[in-house]
């Protein structure tokens, strides 16, 4: 390094050194810092802010809202879509879209729910394998093959859908979860009050958190997110990174799927259907562009529960229909959406 | 910067990287056709030739983008060929791209270490790796926050942090792929010191560039490419300007010299002393702060300055295309009312824009499409389009900018640069405007489609048009306008016609009161608009 120290003394000692400067203030892109960090802040932490409120007007106007019961209610029914939201969020940050879990957490419930008549190692092994595969064959089509991820999750979307009805005879077989499956237990119960599901969602956004910052895998997803053909250039395995992503977001959507199977004790067909949608949803909440290159898994996790609680209060007021829930969640996501194009748009001021 | 000792030849040790016989083919096209290419340590390597040349189709051959058909690279002495550009990365051969390919939302720290992030238990360490990145960067005159987003940083700094990458990755060779299109004089001369830097430490760098007197300021050989062949290569030294661009277009020295470098004719006559275009007072939020000028018909208007300076912005601000604060925009004597560009191509004013990709051409659309869009309005009646006038129109076009392509129906993104840019041109001129404003019209095309576009504005004032050409280029200002407003953060701060336009009166005003007065001003606005990262380079 000792040669470029040298000549880059020099190029400090230029004439006017110091003017120098003002070419990157004056730069197109060279000012704008102030509106960044608060335009970061709000895409960081707008989610959370919302969430607090909603909460604090929940306790204050609703009986019983922050009993143990309810919140358990609420983390238990947000842990599924969580899992579904971790895979989306990571799809999501590589620039994608993953239409396939809804169907695919489906899928995975009924695999589930017929495989637990062998042991409790197949009810997971089956569900898991088959969605990985999903997720495997979203990421090769997309990244080697170059479709569109919109088209291919949609297709797969599709066959899971049949899988689904084939396994289940056309949606009219219900498999049960035999009593006694050493899996229910786990699922069902609780540690120190708290679900099992939901302790397993923090262990996997926490891991999921550290993977994404502090790995090279998860720096490569920003990477090919923020700009393919850099990233390719750069010297990043764009392939591999996204048959990454659309694996895992299968892998978790089949885990959820399973889990969630055990958890109601049978496979129900109709289970997730949409959800996809609703985790899309709670990953643009919680600050993650859907253009890619930016988003974190804290974010998704306050999206999902913001979402739960939108849909706890609503049910909790007697007399307001449950399908207002989906129209409150949609003016959050539009509002979301709007407010991170004004601010992002103001970051690089125009 | 004179020639080193290495140059001229390989150097004690080999060449560091040699091809033989290199050919690379695409449908219907021989992209390159037996290269020899030969690199010496610590030289740099002027890479020159037209555009489709097959400069660009070389680097991506060497770096491993393109597998070649044909031919063997021996690289530091064994016989290679990179399947990827990561491979070639590995091997210590960089890139740094036109568009500087960098990630704009990832940190610059993060940019800078993409892919070798220092680790800590597995994991990437952040402190250690921010402030190795602020040490770094500060060599090359980077002082910037290095956690904030890349995006925040002004061109220069990106290419800079996209230089210092390639040599923390401890590059042997590093190619530059028109460096400074992008860049002010004094980040230029940044970035010639780092190359110098580089040569002492026996970095070899290939330097690709359209611009001569960069070329013979930094160069130690050159090789010139021409229809995927190259046409010669040896010292810069021995070869002068002529026989270089002779060289590059294959025409005769001579007729070169009697051209001229540009191809613009004298001053134009100027039919009436009214003016076509009168902008007064233009002031938008950041970047104008009160533009008058005034262009009559028949006269070429030059805008010099500053990237930066607000040349662009004026331009935008004229066509329509920006909100304006305040100011009055007149077209042949009535007022523009409605800020709009569909009021002001109404009004007659047409603009060709700085970047013909994102802001220009339509690239799947065929070239007979891309000329008739704008005109669309005035070539169909009752709403419905007439094809017959759509091809009359485009054929006239076609023929009198020589638009070079396989037929009309043709998609423009197949054509090269220069091609695209007469396209665009006859999109505006299909409008038959009276007020015609190009922003940097030659950047980044070949010498020969340069001297057509530059003839063609020539013509295009002769026939009445009043036009206001925006160049980076002084020769072009000098050469092209009848006059020239120089604008300074974003304010006229002076004017020359006549005589008077020359360069070194134009640098001299364009430099004017830019020194110290100047830095403080940039501060004061900085401090103004709250940038806690003021970001630059040295």
């Amino acid at each position: 390094m000792t040669a470029v120290k040298s000549t880059a003394a020099s190029a400090t000692g230029l004439p006017g050194g110091g003017p120098g400067r003002k070419g990157g203030v004056r730069g197109p892109f060279g000012a704008g810092g102030g509106d960044g960090s608060a335009a970061e802040f709000v895409q960081r932490h707008g989610a959370l802010v919302v969430l607090a409120a909603v909460l604090a007007v929940a306790a204050l106007t609703i009986d019983g809202f922050f009993s143990v019961g309810n919140l358990n209610h609420i983390a238990v029914g947000a842990a599924f879509p969580a899992i579904i939201a971790l895979g989306m969020t990571f799809v999501i940050i590589t620039g994608g879209i993953d239409l396939s879990v809804g169907t695919v957490f489906a899928l995975a419930g009924v695999l589930a729910a017929w495989a637990s008549q062998y042991g409790s190692l197949a009810a997971l092994a089956l569900p898991l394998g088959v969605c990985g595969l999903i997720g495997a064959l979203n990421g090769v089509l997309i990244a080697k093959a170059r479709l569109a991820p919109f088209i291919v999750t949609l297709a797969t979307m599709l066959g899971a859908w049949g899988l689904m009805l084939a396994v289940s005879d056309e949606g009219s077989e219900t498999y049960v979860v035999p009593d006694g499956l050493a899996l229910t237990p786990m699922v069902q119960e609780r540690f120190l009050g708290i679900g099992y599901p939901v302790l397993l969602v923090l262990v996997l956004f926490a891991v999921g958190g550290v993977a994404l910052r502090r790995t090279g895998w998860g720096q490569n997803l920003y990477a090919v997110g923020g700009n393919e053909d850099a990233a390719a250039l750069m010297g990043v395995p764009v392939a591999r990174t996204k048959i990454s992503a659309y694996s895992l977001s299968g892998l978790l959507a089949g885990l959820a799927g399973a889990l969630n199977a055990v958890w109601l004790g049978s496979g129900v067909t109709i289970f997730g259907i949409g959800i996809e949608l609703d985790a899309i949803s709670a990953v643009v909440i919680g600050g993650t562009l859907l253009a890619g290159g930016y988003g974190f898994v804290s974010g998704s996790l306050v999206g999902v529960l913001l979402l739960n609680v939108i849909q706890n209060i609503i049910n909790g007021i007697g007399g307001l229909s449950s399908a207002f829930q989906q129209v409150v969640s949609g003016s959050f996501l539009i509002t979301v959406v709007l407010a991170q194009n004004y601010l992002s748009r103001r970051r690089e001021g125009n | 910067m004179t020639a080193t000792a290495e140059q001229g030849g390989a150097g004690a040790a080999g060449p560091v990287l040699r091809t033989r016989g290199l050919t690379k083919r695409f449908p219907g096209v021989l992209a390159l056709d037996g290269v020899d290419f030969d690199l010496s340590h610590g030289e740099v390597h002027a890479l020159v030739g037209e555009n489709g040349a097959g400069k660009s189709t070389l680097i991506k051959v060497l770096t491993g983008v393109y597998a070649p058909d044909g031919g063997e690279m021996r690289y530091r002495g064994e016989a290679v060929r990179f399947d990827a550009p990561l491979r070639a990365q590995q091997a210590g051969i960089s890139t740094i791209y036109q568009e500087v390919n960098l990630i704009p939302l990832l940190s610059v720290a993060r940019n800078l270490f993409l892919g070798r992030e220092p680790r800590r238990f597995g994991l990437i360490d952040f402190a250690r790796m921010h402030s190795e990145a602020a040490g770094i960067l500060r060599d090359y005159g980077v002082d910037v926050d290095v956690t904030r987003p890349l995006q925040g940083l002004s061109m220069g700094a990106r290419q800079m942090v996209a230089l210092a990458r390639a040599v923390v990755a401890d590059a042997r060779v590093v190619i530059m792929d028109e460096p400074t299109s992008s860049l002010e004089p004094r980040e230029v001369e940044t970035l010639f010191s780092v190359i110098g830097g580089l040569r002492e430490r026996g970095i070899t760098v290939v330097y690709v560039s359209h611009r001569l007197d960069e070329l013979y300021r930094i160069c130690d050989r050159v090789t010139v490419l021409r229809d995927g062949r190259v046409v010669h290569t040896g010292a810069l030294a021995d070869l002068d300007r002529l026989g270089l661009i002779s060289l590059m277009l294959g025409r005769d020295a001579k007729e070169v010299e009697r051209q001229g470098a540009t191809t613009f004719g004298g001053p134009h006559e100027r039919r009436a002393e009214e003016p076509v275009l009168v902008a007064d007072g233009l002031r938008d939020r950041r970047r104008l702060h009160g533009v008058s000028l005034a262009i009559r018909p028949g006269e070429v208007l030059g805008l010099g300055g500053l990237l930066g300076s607000g040349r662009t912005e004026t331009a935008r601000a004229i066509a329509g295309a920006m909100p304006l604060r305040s100011g009055r925009i007149t077209v042949a004597g009535v007022p523009l009312r409605r800020r709009s560009t569909a009021a002001a191509i109404a009004a007659g004013v047409s603009m060709l824009p700085e970047d013909r990709k994102s802001e220009g051409i339509i690239p799947e659309l065929s070239v007979r499409e891309n000329i008739a869009l704008a005109a669309m309005p005035r070539l169909s009646r009752f709403g419905l389009v007439s094809e017959r006038r759509i091809d009359r129109v485009v054929d006239v076009f076609v023929e009198r900018l020589r638009i070079k392509s396989a037929g009309t129906r043709q998609k423009v993104a197949e054509l090269s640069g220069g091609n695209q840019q007469k396209v665009l041109l006859a999109r505006w001129l299909a409008l038959d405007p009276k007020v015609l404003l190009l922003d940097e019209p030659t950047r980044g095309i070949d010498v020969g489609a340069k001297a057509e576009v530059q003839r063609l504005v020539d013509e295009l004032a002769a026939e009445g048009l009043g036009v206001l050409l925006i160049s980076s280029d002084l020769e072009e200002l000098i050469e092209g306008a009848d006059r020239v407003v120089v604008l300074k953060d974003g304010a006229v701060v002076d004017e020359l016609s006549g005589e008077e336009v020359s360069e070194g009166a134009l640098m001299r005003a364009i430099a004017a009161g830019d020194g110290d007065a100047a830095a403080t001003d940039a501060a004061a606005e900085a401090a103004e608009e709250g940038s806690a990262g003021a970001e630059g380079v040295r």
